[in-house]
């Protein structure tokens, strides 16, 4: 069962790194949903099957379908990988490179030190979360329900066309003699 | 047999880093936000690890946050990566670096 895990994770680690070195659009999305589906592995092996449908449903479904749908929307094409390849000079990989790997090694010093904790394979059931989720944590849920209305509108807000004129009255009117 | 809990921290910490590479190196808006996705994917697989080493579900509701946080980003930067595109006609991040007065 603990090569699933180390596999799964390899894959993960793979899709990411591809994702971010390509430059076809199409494709980085569809390498960053199998690093999802991958995750959605993981997270089923160390016993949280809910959240690993989740994942599944919400992440690799619904938000990488909206990726789609916008890329479609945009229709880039073959001009959008050529300026890709403009913008994206080895050079601009050294200082980020730098950067990431110095913040990457800190966490592996940290996360190294102390003494190991196993992880139990314990299934937690989905009705647990439930009962969490509406009892403890009410408030974060009344919150995200904000968030979300607030999403909704914006992205109704953002989405929407330029109006030349928003109201007949605030036109500049010819002068009538 | 089990997991150590450090390996699933340590996944979580790479795939945090590459996100993070990939927003500072990538120009394309698109490509930007798909990193941020990343990012916020590897934090809720931390908190799942927390979660699992400590056998308790209170990692997996913060991981039911972050997954609502994701979905309201998600959609407000998609609709502005729309408007950019229709008002410079292009996806590049440096288009919008002038102000408009």
């Amino acid at each position: 069962m603990n090569i699933l895990f180390y596999i799964a994770a390899c894959i993960a680690i793979i899709a990411t790194l591809r994702m971010i070195i390509g430059t076809n659009a199409v494709h980085s999305l569809l390498y960053l949903i199998v690093s999802l589906l991958s995750v959605s592995v993981i997270f089923f092996l160390l016993g949280a099957p809910f959240i690993a449908a989740l994942e599944v449903i919400i992440y690799a479904g619904a938000i990488m379908v909206l990726f789609v749908f916008v890329i479609m929307m945009l229709n880039t094409g073959s001009s959008g990988v050529k300026k890709e390849h403009e913008l994206l000079k080895p050079s601009t990989w050294i200082g980020p490179g730098i950067t990431s790997g110095i913040l990457f090694g800190e966490m592996l010093y940290v996360l190294m030190h102390p003494a190991s904790h196993p992880m139990t394979r314990a299934e937690i059931q989905p009705a647990a979360i439930g009962a969490l989720l509406f009892s403890k944590y009410i408030l974060i849920v009344e919150l995200a329900a904000f968030l979300l209305a607030a999403g909704v509108i914006g992205a109704y807000h953002l989405g929407q066309k330029e109006k030349l004129s928003h109201h007949r009255y605030l036109k500049k009117e010819e002068p009538t003699i | 047999m089990t997991i150590p809990m450090e390996y699933g921290l340590l996944l979580a910490a790479i795939l945090f880093c590459i996100g993070l590479a990939g927003v500072l190196v990538r120009r394309d808006v698109i490509f930007m936000l798909m990193s941020v996705e990343v990012m916020l994917n590897a934090a809720g697989l931390a908190f799942i690890v927390g979660g699992a080493a400590r056998g308790s579900a209170d990692g997996q509701v913060m991981f039911l946050f972050i997954l609502a946080m994701a979905a309201a980003e998600v959609s407000v930067g998609l609709a502005l990566i729309i408007q950019l595109y229709q008002k410079f006609k292009t996806l590049d991040a440096d288009s919008a670096s002038g102000l408009n007065g």
